[in-house]
């Protein structure tokens, strides 16, 4: 009994710093706060999916996230030097359809999860964690879904290079006034 | 064992491992000036308590009395939360650290280290790649040119050589089967002909341990891999604007780090807290794991103060080269090996 308290509680806790945490994004005015506050919201995700018992889940969002994608997110916010971003007012339409649309969305959403999912308490740890069997899972149960993500980060990967690269052959008429420029 | 009880032993088993870690921490600061100052045919300190072994008490009382200056430029809340990120996060990755078998006093039968979880080695990856966060936002934070590009450079090369890190601990993990740093070690007990031990070094993954070296010295920012903070072209890099104790306390997670990797290297390929044979009585038999393990950790600690005064710094784009296209793919080729040797015996 006192278990499951404690932990009904560090749930809640960490789910009201998630969502502190992404209103706090959208509130913030300089890219480096959004930015650690997506971080807070990536960590408290973690938190979250091992109180599930998805270990490691949790580990790999984490390391994948918080850890890598973020630090370049921080990077190119640095390496920009991006100062602070200037408000509008943003549009009305937004506004007169917009925040009907996310409460009916969100209801929606809250409605079907606790109508249809049919799932239980889960104990933390109850979920696969050893590493065989994640190996199966990944490699045999979802080998298709697997592999075919795997392409489409390739394909983003080869995007992304093709995107970046020296604009040259294929981009003549945007190479020449620069050429001069030199 | 109750609610109470758990939470008494893991404040008392928090408290120990705080006090051994910066205490190591302090000492490994003196080892270094010790050890770099004999191979430059210096004495490294000797006035304060005999061999200077009270420099660490004297340095750490002078960091504490300093003025704090905080330059008028800096964007505040960052610049001050950036130590403290950065030793927080270099602390907490000792938690899941095994230093030895599980052991029974006053009737309580607990492991020896923080908390024993399943994923261990994972936590310990996880908290070390949000160590980067602290030297990043440093270096924006201090509003310079040199703290910028220290930061720069820093987060461009944890995340390139975290990869390879990362890889050339999949080859141990193949083997062992497990996250769990216990197990990982409890795999590599006995022998091969009763006098090889069987470490994982031992066992085909030298060339992983050599490529986790590499990777853990440019991930704990030291020489060769210095670049983050090299004195010669970027005054301090990242800390260049920090004084006093946030000074310090870049320098305590560094070592703390240095710790770490350590730690982890002696688990996963030098067999963690197994030696030669048992020998002796048993009050001696319980304490020599925990010696074999510190001994260990004291010679990987003395590598990388060797290598400090040993190699000149790299240059950036060597290192990013290193990375990328000669550790990367090894890491790949010993990883496709160790798998494909693993799945022809099983």
């Amino acid at each position: 009994m006192q278990e499951i308290m404690l932990h009904l509680i560090v749930f809640s806790t960490f789910g009201l710093v998630c969502v502190a945490g992404a209103v706090n994004l959208l509130v913030q005015r300089h890219p480096i706060n959004s930015a650690l506050s997506l971080v807070v919201v990536m960590g408290s995700l973690a938190v979250e999916y091992l109180l599930l018992g998805a270990e490691f889940v949790a580990a790999v969002q984490v390391i994948v996230y918080a850890g890598a994608i973020m630090v370049l997110f921080v990077f190119v916010i640095m390496l920009l030097n991006a100062g602070e971003e200037e408000r509008t007012k943003g549009s009305r339409v937004a506004m007169v359809f917009g925040i009907p649309g996310m409460l009916i969305g969100s209801v929606l959403v809250a409605w079907v999860l606790l109508e249809h999912s049919g799932t239980g308490n889960v104990a933390t740890g109850a979920l696969p964690g050893a590493p065989k069997v994640i190996g199966w899972l990944l490699f045999h149960d979802f080998l298709l879904p697997f592999e075919v993500t795997s392409v489409l980060v390739l394909i983003a990967i080869i995007g992304a290079v093709v995107l970046a690269s020296h604009p040259g052959s294929a981009q003549q008429g945007l190479a020449q006034p620069d050429k001069r420029k030199r | 064992m109750s609610l109470g009880e758990f939470i008494l032993v893991s404040v008392i088993k928090i408290v120990i491992a705080l006090i051994v870690l910066l205490t190591a921490v302090a000492y490994t600061v003196w080892l270094e000036r010790k050890v770099v100052g004999h191979i430059q045919n210096r004495w490294g300190p000797t006035r304060v308590g005999p061999f200077g072994l009270l420099q660490p008490l004297a340095d750490g009382m002078k960091f504490i009395f300093k003025e704090d200056l905080i330059p008028p430029h800096v964007y505040k809340p960052l610049y001050i939360a950036a130590p403290m990120i950065a030793l927080i996060f270099a602390l907490t990755s000792i938690s899941v650290i095994p230093i030895g078998n599980w052991i029974t006093v006053f009737g309580i039968h607990t492991p020896l280290e923080i908390t024993d979880v399943n994923i261990g080695l994972l936590i310990v990856l996880g908290v070390t790649s949000l160590g980067v966060y602290g030297v990043a936002l440093a270096g924006w934070s201090s509003n310079s040119k040199y703290s910028l590009l220290g930061g720069l450079r820093a987060s461009a090369q944890m995340v390139s050589y975290e990869i390879s890190l990362g890889l050339s601990l999949v080859g141990v993990l193949i083997m062992a089967g497990s996250f769990n740093l216990r197990e990982i070690v409890d795999a590599q007990s006995g022998t091969f002909w009763g006098f090889i031990p069987r470490w994982n070094i031992f066992q085909g993954q030298i060339v992983a341990f050599f490529i986790y070296l590499m990777a853990a010295y440019a991930e704990t920012n030291r020489i060769p891999f210095d670049l983050p903070e090299a004195e010669t072209e970027l005054v301090a890099g990242y800390h260049t604007e920090y004084s006093a104790m946030k000074f310090a306390m870049f320098f305590m997670a560094e070592y703390a780090n240095m710790i770490t990797v350590a730690c982890l290297a002696t688990l996963l390929f030098l067999g963690g807290w197994h030696g030669p044979h048992r020998f002796g009585p048993p009050i001696l038999q319980a304490i020599l794991p925990i010696f074999w393990f510190v001994a260990k950790i004291f010679a990987f600690l003395f590598l990388y103060i060797w290598v400090r005064g040993t190699l000149p710094r790299f240059r950036y784009d060597q290192l990013m080269a290193f990375g990328w296209k000669f550790l990367l793919p090894l890491a790949i080729a010993n990883l496709v090996i160790t798998a494909f040797i693993v799945a022809l015996r099983a």
